[in-house]
């Protein structure tokens, strides 16, 4: 029993290998590029619109909201890369529904990689709102004691993030696989339904930290160090 | 459950142009749409607030005209029936002159008829009482009488006051005026003596005497001289009493029109 999909090699020669993990990532590329391009081709401005332009609409608007919510004052310039992390989350694991599809999200390359990303992404956004030094210092906050645990914070919690999506995805899999050979007709519809939930709400999870996480270095590199007052008398 | 790291590399690259072709056909014109129609919204929504502010101004403007076209109204109305008073009271008092001035034509009118009327019937009246007394009077009338009116007539004379006889002696002029003596019957030549002697007395001259006979006087005797009358006549009597009468009825008939008045007022 495959334990990944990249465990399922299509092509290798030597370093580079085009596993399944690789080859599905590139088929949800594909259907949210070309849905998207398709779905935004003909957008109307007036009062009403279609409802898939709602549908888009909706989702955008609903992770914008998120954004501004945890506490970044322009999510736009976010949504990018937050929007993007959960809509390939998402689909990646709402295709589970789909016969003899594995989520590359049951990969731990795949999580790793998302991981690795948001971790470059917090300094990223840091140091473009506060500059280099100003993201450095908040290493310091609230001292200079706090930098190996600062440091500490920023692996561990991009270990966690990488293990958590892939632990439930991965795990949601294995479940289903065991169930289909003890009980092969009720229960894997009940844990597929059930992997459906769990896979949003991973997205959700997972998009949620990474705002988190840069809405905290943000914030972090723009407190500014309290003065000190002296009190005479 | 290892990593792959060429996967994990590629993933991170996958990521990162997925992350540029959804910010390029997805988000971007999702997002424009959504500002572009807030913005929309937003513009309708000024747009709907200056037409309401217009509209509400309109109305505004629409209400004072409303009041001021029913302040008109009311003054005009106001003036209207200021004006209907003041025509009807004028119209009233015209009437009233109107019908007080015919009133009181016809009041002369009725006054005059009455007057007329009245004085016809008292004129007929007098006429006829005076003709059956002059035809009483007339057929009683002979010359026995005579001679007790020439009696009745000296006595008079005789027994007629101061200034009475002075006046007939002023009326008298002794060489050009001649007395006459009208009589209902031809008198006898001694009651002419009779006569001619006491009127001689009372001038103290001597004159002489014109005798005429006149029916009219029914029964009597009467002198006269220079406008100057004096007798004795039934034919006198019947003048002096229709006289009065006349004057009596007269006097009623002015009487009347104030009671009349006083009546109507």
């Amino acid at each position: 029993m495959e334990l990944s999909p990249d465990q399922t090699i299509f092509w290798q020669n030597g370093f580079v290998t085009i596993n399944l993990t690789l080859v599905t990532t590139w088929g949800i590329m594909l259907f949210l590029i070309i849905s998207a391009a398709l779905l935004t081709q003909n957008l109307k401005t007036d009062i009403h619109i279609s409802r898939w332009q709602c549908f888009l609409e909706m989702i955008v608007t609903g992770i914008n909201g998120q954004i501004e919510e945890v506490g970044l004052k322009n999510p736009s310039a976010y949504i990018g890369f937050i929007g993007t992390l959960f809509l390939f989350i998402g689909v990646a694991n709402i295709g589970i529904i789909l016969p003899g599809y594995t989520p590359p999200t049951a990969s731990l390359s795949t999580t790793t990689a998302l991981a690795i990303c948001v971790l470059l992404a917090v300094p990223f956004y840091g140091i473009g709102k506060s500059g280099f030094l100003g993201y450095l210092k908040s290493y310091l906050q609230p001292t200079w004691i706090m930098l190996p645990f600062n440091i500490i914070s920023e692996v561990s919690r991009t270990l966690a993030l990488a293990i958590r999506l892939f632990g439930n995805i991965m795990s949601g899999g294995m479940i289903i696989a065991i169930l289909l050979s003890i009980a092969p007709f009720i229960f894997p519809v009940v844990m597929n339904a059930l992997g459906l939930l769990t896979g949003t709400v991973q997205a959700y999870i997972f998009s949620i930290l990474a705002t988190v996480y840069i809405a905290a270095a943000i914030k972090n590199s723009n407190k500014k160090e309290p003065k000190k007052v002296k009190i005479t008398t | 459950m290892d990593i792959n790291w060429f996967t994990v590399i590629a993933q991170i690259l996958n990521f990162l142009i997925l992350v540029w072709l959804l910010k390029k056909f997805l988000y971007k014109p999702i997002l424009n749409a959504v500002n572009e129609r807030e913005k929309k919204i937003t513009d309708e929504l000024k747009h709907a607030d200056i037409q309401k502010a217009d509209a509400q101004s309109a109305q505004d403007d629409f209400k004072k005209k409303n009041h001021d076209f029913d302040a008109h109204k009311k003054a005009l109305l106001d003036k209207a029936v200021d004006d209907v008073r003041i025509e009807k009271q004028h119209l009233m008092d015209a009437a009233k002159k109107d019908a007080k001035a015919l009133g009181s034509k016809l009041d002369k009118a009725y006054n005059e008829q009455q007057e007329q009327n009245s004085k016809e019937v008292s004129q007929n009246i007098q006429g006829q009482v005076f003709s059956i007394t002059r035809k009483a009077l007339a057929d009683i009338a002979s010359i026995g009488l005579e001679e007790q009116s020439v009696a009745a007539f000296i006595k008079n004379l005789k027994a007629a006051s101061k200034e009475e006889k002075q006046q007939f002696i002023d009326a008298f002029t002794p060489n050009s005026s001649t007395i006459l003596i009208k009589s209902a019957f031809d008198l006898p030549a001694k009651q002419q003596d009779e006569l001619t002697t006491s009127i001689n007395e009372v001038l103290s001259s001597k004159t002489s005497l014109t005798f005429k006979t006149d029916p009219q006087l029914i029964s009597g005797i009467e002198l006269s001289t220079n406008g100057y009358t004096m007798g004795w006549s039934f034919s006198e009597y019947l003048n002096a009493l229709q006289k009065t009468i006349s004057q009596d009825i007269k006097a009623n008939v002015t009487e009347q029109p104030k009671i009349l008045e006083h009546v109507n007022s």
